[in-house]
C-alpha cells in the first residue's frame, strides 16, 4: 500500500506516466506485436503428458486397405442408385459386422438460404453403429465419425470406416465402446446427432433422438478422405468458438505419424525445418498465422469442431492427395486409427493432463497460454495508459454537471450495434419484398448496409441533453477505452486470437483518436480498423499466408461468403462471432468515432 | 422530491417485469454469483414442496432459509415474483427516508459545530451545502434499485432481498431513533442471516449520540441504555426464535440455517473467499480454519467502535460492507447493500485516491466471472483456480475500496479541526500519509 498511499511518491509515478505516455504506448504497443512475432522461434517440443497413453505399447495388425476400396466402391454405388444417403445398405453393412445399428432423422430450416452449400431446407438421417465393449460396462465411449456430404466426397472414408469397423469387432480388448457414425449433410447431421445424444436442443434443430446410446464419449476422431490413395494427412484443431481439443490428442496422432512414416501436414504446411533457421522460422510463422485466423474466425473447422462443445476431445484427420511422389494406402491411415483408439482405449480418465490453451507454430511445437498471454496483455496496457492519462488531469468542477449527457451516444451506438445484430436476419422478408435481390443476398447486403449507416448516424448526440462539458470527449474517450478493455480481456480467456487481432487492429486509434486538429489521417485509421474491414484484409491476409494470393474482386467474393457463413454459423452451432463484432466491437469502435467527429 | 422516487421506482420495476418474462431470468437464477445455497430460490421451491408434504422442510439438507420465510412464501408463492419486486422497492424508500433523516441530522451536527468554532477556520470549502445534499437520498434509491446487481438478485429471486429490506427497515428505525423497532428489526435480520449481529453496535452508538448520553464506561445512563436495548433486541430474538419453534414444533432449524452458515459445509463456488480455501484444506485443520475465519467477520467491530464512535451511521456502512466481504455465503445481493450508502459519502471524493481503479477492477471482476465460469465448467479449458483468482480480485477490490473510503473519512475529519492548510512545524507545508 505504501506506493498507493504515500502521496509524494504517487504524484511522482503519475508525472512520470503523464510525460512519457505516448513513447511508452508506442513502446509497449510495438513490444506486444514483438513478443507475438517472436512466439514460433521460443516454443517448446511436444510431450505427451498422459501416462495412460504414453507408456503402453500397441501393435497395430490391421491391413484394412483392400477391403476399405471396396466398401468405398460399394457404398459409392449404392449412394448414386439411392442419389442421397444410402441408409438401409449402411444399417445392413454395419450389422453384418455385429455392430448395433441405429438410425437417427433429423430436419432443419436454416434462417436464411446457405449459398455455398446450396441448401434451405434441410433433411437427413444419420447412422451410426455400437460396437460394445466386451470389457466394461457401457460407461466410456470413443467415436469414429465420418461427415457424408453430396457427391462422392468422403466414399473413401466411410469405406475406411466400415472396414475398420469390422476389424475392430473381431478385437478383444475394447473397454470402451466405439461408436462409428455416418452422418449426412455434414456439419448439420453432426450437431443433430451431438444434440439428440446429450438430449438437448440448442440450436433449434428438429431430431428424433438417439434410440441407442453408449458410454459417455472420451475422444473423437473425424475423418475426411475422397481418394483412394493419398500423400499426405492434414489434421485441423480449430472448433467452434476458437476452442482447441487437449494438446495430448494431437501429440498422440503425430507420434503415430512419426511411427508409421504418414507425411502429416498442419494447416496445409509440411512440418518447418529443424533448427534456428529464416525459412523455417517464417514457416512456422506462416503456419501459426493460419492457425490464429481459423480460431479467430471461431468456426469449426471441421466435424471435430462441433464436439469440444460438449467436452469431448476430438481432431479432424484429411486425407490429401496432391502431386507429390510417394503414395500411401488406406491401409497406413487405417492403422493410424486403429492405433490411436487403441491408445485412447488404455485411458482412465478423460482427457485434462495437457494444455487446452494453445496456438501450434507445427505439429511438434507448441506455444501455451502463459507464453502467449503477455503478448495481448501489451496491448492491453496501452489502454490502460491512455485511460490513465485522461484520470491525471481531470477537471473536477466540471465533473460535477453529472453525466447524463453521456446517454444518448452510448444508446446510439449501442442500438447501432443492436440493429446490425438483429436486423439483416429478421428483416430478409421485408427486403425482398422491396428490393430486387435473393434473401442469402439481402442478409449480407442489409449486413454490409447497416454498417456503412451506423457510421454516418449523427456525431454529435452528446447535445441532445444539457449540461456537457467543453473536453467532455475525454469522458467519452475513457468510457470507449475501458469497454474495449473490457472486451478484450473477456476475449483474451475465451479466444486469444480473436482478442489479439481485435487488439492489434483496435488498439492504435483508440490510444490515437482525439476531436480538433487534423482529423484526416484519425478518419483513415479509424475507417482501416473498423471491424468490417479488419475483416476483409483477414480474408485477404489469410490467402497470402496459404501463398495462393487473390485479387481484390475475389476476396471480397469470399469477404461476402465470409459473412454469409459467420451469420449462418451463429444460428446452425452457436458460433460467437457475430454477437461479439456486432454487440461489442462495433459500438466500441462507433464511440471512437463519435470521439473524432467531437464538435 | 417525491416524483423522481416514483420515476425511479417505475424504472425499476419495468426492467425487472421484462427481465422476469425474458429467457435470461432461467440463466441469471443459475448464477452462482446471484444464488448462493442459504438464498436460491430453487431451495425454497423444495423447502416449500417438502412442507406441503407434511415433512420437516429442514429434512432434506437442502432447505436452509428460516422458518418465517418459509411460512411467508408458503402464503405468497403465487405472487412470488411480485413479493420480491415490492421487496426492493421497499428496502430502496425506507434507504431514501433514511438517508433523508440523516442528511438533516448531518446538518444540524455541522451547524452546531460551526456555532461552537469547533471546525477550523479555513474548511468552508469542506463543508456540506444543503444543495449538496439535497439529491443524495434519491441517488441512494437510484443506486440501489437499478445496481444490475440487485436487478439480477431479484430477477433470480434470492432471498437475499428480502434481508436487505430487512437491514434497510433496521437503518431506517434506527436513524428515526425508534429504540424499540431498531431492537426488532436488527432481532429480524440477526434471525435471518446472523452477521447483522455486528450492527448492534453501530446502532447503540447511534441511539446513545441522539439521547445524547456520553459515551464513557463509568457513567450510569450509558450502562442503563446499553441494557435497555440490548434486552430489548434479545427479547425480541428470543420471540422470533420461539415463533419459528412453534411454526414447524422442532428445533430443526437451529443446526440448518445457523449451523450451516457458521461451519460452511457446502463448497458451491460463489464470489466469497471460504469455499476454495476449505475446498482444498486438510479435514482435520478445517475446524480450526472455519473459527479463524468467522470471527474475522466479528473482529472489526470493536476497534472500528472505538475509532468511528463519533460516526455510527458511516460505521454501520463500513461494517455491512466486511458482512459482505467476509460473510460464509456472499451474493451480489449483499454488496448492492452497501454500494447503495455509496453516494451518501460523495464529500469524500476529493479525499479518495484510488476510486477509479477500483471501480474499474469492480466491474472488469463482474464481467470475469461468468467468462471464467464458463471456461471451468462448460469448455473445461480452465479450472478452480481461474475462478478463485478473480473472487480473490474482487474482494481484495472491495476490501480496497473500503479502506479507501474509510482513510477518506477519518482525513476528512482530521482537516476539519485542524484546518485544511496544514503546516510543519518549520513553516512548509505538510501533507497527511498513512503509516
Amino acid at each position: 500500500m505504501g506506493l498507493l498511499s504515500d502521496p509524494q511518491c504517487r504524484r511522482a509515478l503519475a508525472r512520470l506516466l503523464l510525460r512519457l505516455n505516448t513513447p511508452l504506448c508506442v513502446l509497449s504497443y510495438l513490444a506486444g506485436l514483438t513478443w507475438f512475432l517472436l512466439l514460433p522461434a521460443l516454443a517448446p517440443r511436444t510431450y505427451l503428458s498422459e501416462n495412460a497413453m504414453g507408456s503402453t505399447m500397441v501393435g497395430e495388425g490391421s491391413d484394412l486397405g483392400p477391403r476399405a476400396l471396396a466398401l468405398a466402391r460399394d457404398f459409392g454405388a449404392h449412394k448414386r442408385k439411392v442419389g442421397g444417403m444410402p441408409v438401409e445398405w449402411l444399417e445392413q453393412t454395419m450389422f453384418q459386422l455385429g455392430l448395433e445399428v441405429h438410425r437417427q432423422p433429423f430436419s432443419r430450416t436454416l434462417p436464411f438460404p446457405d449459398e455455398a452449400h446450396e441448401r434451405y431446407l434441410v433433411r437427413g438421417t444419420n447412422v451410426f453403429g455400437v460396437l460394445r465393449a466386451p470389457r466394461a460396462a457401457s460407461t466410456e465411449a470413443l467415436l469414429l465419425l465420418v461427415p457424408g456430404s453430396e457427391g462422392s466426397k468422403n466414399n473413401q472414408a466411410v469405406g475406411l470406416l466400415l472396414a475398420l469397423a469390422g476389424y475392430c469387432r473381431g478385437q478383444v480388448y475394447w473397454a470402451k465402446d466405439l461408436i462409428f457414425l455416418v452422418t449426412e449433410h455434414d456439419l448439420l447431421g453432426t450437431q443433430a446427432w451431438l444434440e439428440a445424444y446429450h438430449d438437448v436442443n440448442l440450436t433449434g434443430i428438429h431430431s428424433g433422438g438417439v434410440p441407442g446410446r453408449a458410454g459417455a464419449i472420451q475422444a473423437a476422431l473425424a475423418l475426411e478422405l475422397s481418394s483412394d490413395v493419398l500423400t499426405s494427412v492434414d489434421v485441423a484443431v480449430e472448433g467452434l468458438n476458437g476452442q482447441v481439443p487437449n494438446l495430448d490428442l494431437l501429440t498422440l496422432f503425430h507420434s503415430f505419424c512419426l511411427k508409421s512414416g504418414l507425411l502429416c501436414t498442419f494447416q496445409g504446411k509440411l512440418p518447418p525445418p529443424e533448427g534456428p533457421s529464416g525459412p523455417g522460422y517464417a514457416q512456422s510463422l506462416r503456419t501459426m498465422g493460419l492457425m490464429v485466423l481459423g480460431q479467430a474466425g471461431g468456426g469449426p473447422g471441421g466435424a471435430h469442431g462441433l464436439f469440444l462443445r460438449f467436452r469431448i476431445e476430438a481432431l479432424t484427420l484429411r486425407g490429401i492427395n496432391s502431386f507429390r511422389q510417394h503414395k500411401f494406402h488406406l491401409g497406413a491411415l487405417g492403422r493410424t486409427l486403429e492405433g490411436m483408439f487403441r491408445k485412447l482405449n488404455n485411458l482412465l480418465e478423460r482427457l485434462h493432463q495437457s494444455y487446452f490453451l494453445y496456438l501450434l507454430p507445427s505439429l511438434s511445437r507448441f506455444v501455451s497460454i502463459g507464453s502467449y498471454m503477455p503478448a495481448l496483455g501489451l496491448l492491453l496496457l496501452v489502454l490502460v495508459l491512455r485511460s490513465d492519462e485522461g484520470e491525471g488531469d481531470p477537471p473536477p468542477e466540471e465533473a460535477r454537471g453529472g453525466l447524463l449527457w453521456l446517454l444518448p451516444p452510448i444508446l446510439v451506438s449501442g442500438g447501432a450495434g443492436a440493429a446490425l445484430y438483429l436486423l439483416p436476419v429478421r428483416g430478409q422478408a421485408v427486403a425482398t419484398q422491396h428490393f430486387p435481390v435473393g434473401e442469402a443476398e439481402a442478409v449480407v447486403l442489409a449486413l454490409i448496409g447497416i454498417y456503412v449507416a451506423g457510421m454516418a448516424l449523427p456525431h454529435s448526440t452528446h447535445r441532445w441533453v444539457r449540461g456537457c462539458p467543453t473536453r467532455g470527449w475525454m469522458t467519452l474517450k475513457l468510457l470507449a477505452l475501458l469497454a474495449l478493455a473490457l472486451l478484450l480481456t473477456c476475449l483474451a480467456l475465451l479466444n486469444f486470437s480473436l482478442g489479439f487481432l481485435l487488439g492489434a487492429t483496435l488498439v492504435p486509434p483508440a490510444a490515437a483518436v482525439r476531436p480538433g486538429g487534423s482529423r484526416l489521417p484519425l478518419a483513415i485509421l479509424l475507417v482501416l480498423t473498423t471491424p468490417g474491414l479488419s475483416l476483409f484484409l483477414a480474408v485477404l491476409l489469410e490467402r497470402e499466408l496459404l501463398e495462393a494470393p487473390a485479387g481484390l474482386g475475389e476476396a471480397w467474393q469470399r469477404f461476402l461468403g465470409a459473412l454469409g457463413q459467420g451469420l449462418l454459423q451463429e444460428h446452425l452451432h452457436g458460433a460467437h462471432l457475430s454477437p461479439l463484432l456486432c454487440l461489442g466491437a462495433y459500438p466500441c469502435w462507433l464511440l471512437l468515432w463519435n470521439v473524432l467527429f467531437w464538435k | 422530491m417525491a416524483a423522481p422516487l416514483v420515476l425511479v421506482v417505475l424504472a425499476a420495476v419495468t426492467v425487472r417485469a421484462a427481465l422476469y418474462r425474458s429467457s435470461l431470468a432461467a440463466f441469471i437464477a443459475e448464477r452462482v454469483e446471484v444464488a448462493s445455497p442459504l438464498n436460491a430460490w430453487k431451495r425454497v421451491v423444495e423447502g416449500l414442496a417438502l412442507l406441503d408434504l407434511g415433512v420437516s422442510p429442514y429434512s432434506g439438507a437442502i432447505f436452509h432459509e428460516t422458518p418465517l420465510i418459509i411460512y411467508l412464501f408458503h402464503f405468497l408463492i403465487e405472487y412470488a415474483e411480485l413479493v420480491f419486486m415490492i421487496t426492493d422497492v421497499l428496502t430502496a424508500v425506507a434507504l431514501y427516508l433514511a438517508i433523508q433523516d440523516f442528511n438533516k441530522v448531518v446538518f444540524k451536527k455541522q451547524k452546531l459545530l460551526i456555532e461552537l468554532d469547533k471546525y477550523a477556520p479555513d474548511v468552508a470549502e469542506l463543508i456540506q451545502t444543503p444543495m449538496e445534499m439535497h439529491y443524495i437520498p434519491l441517488k441512494v434509491a437510484l443506486f440501489y434499485l437499478l445496481n444490475p446487481y440487485t436487478v439480477m438478485s431479484c430477477v433470480a429471486k434470492s432471498t437475499c432481498a428480502i434481508n436487505n429490506s430487512v437491514i434497510a427497515f433496521f437503518i431506517l428505525a434506527t436513524i428515526k431513533g425508534s429504540a424499540f423497532l431498531s431492537a426488532v428489526f436488527l432481532a429480524l435480520a440477526t434471525y435471518q442471516s446472523l452477521y447483522p449481529l455486528t450492527l448492534f453496535a453501530p446502532a447503540l452508538l447511534y441511539l446513545l449520540q441522539r439521547q445524547f448520553i456520553p459515551i464513557k464506561l463509568k457513567s450510569k445512563s450509558f450502562w442503563l441504555y446499553t441494557m435497555q436495548y440490548a434486552s430489548l433486541y434479545l427479547c425480541s430474538l428470543v420471540v422470533i426464535i420461539c415463533l419459528s419453534f412453534f411454526l414447524l414444533n422442532s428445533w430443526d432449524f437451529i443446526p440448518s440455517v445457523y449451523g450451516f452458515i457458521l461451519s460452511v459445509p457446502d463448497l458451491t463456488p460463489n464470489i466469497g473467499l471460504f469455499w476454495y480455501f476449505f475446498a482444498e484444506m486438510f479435514e482435520h485443520f478445517s475446524l480450526f480454519f472455519v473459527c479463524v475465519f468467522q470471527i474475522n467477520v466479528f473482529f472489526y467491530t470493536i476497534p472500528l467502535a472505538i475509532k468511528l464512535k463519533e460516526h455510527p451511521v458511516f460505521f454501520m456502512f463500513v461494517q455491512l460492507a466486511i458482512i459482505s466481504i467476509f460473510k460464509s455465503y456472499p451474493t451480489v445481493g449483499d454488496v448492492a447493500l452497501y454500494i447503495a450508502f455509496l453516494p451518501v459519502w460523495s464529500h469524500l471524493y476529493r479525499f479518495l485516491r484510488n476510486i477509479f481503479i477500483l471501480s474499474c477492477v469492480l466491474i472488469f471482476c463482474s464481467f470475469l466471472f461468468p467468462v471464467l465460469w464458463h471456461l471451468w465448467i462448460y469448455a473445461g479449458s480452465a479450472n478452480s483456480n481461474f475462478y478463485y483468482a478473480i473472487t480473490l480480485t474482487f474482494n481484495i477490490g472491495q476490501i480496497l475500496l473500503i479502506s479507501d473510503y474509510f482513510y477518506a473519512f477519518l482525513r476528512r475529519e482530521y482537516y476539519l479541526t485542524h484546518g485544511l492548510h496544514l503546516t510543519r512545524q518549520d513553516g512548509t507545508e505538510a501533507m497527511l500519509v498513512l503509516k
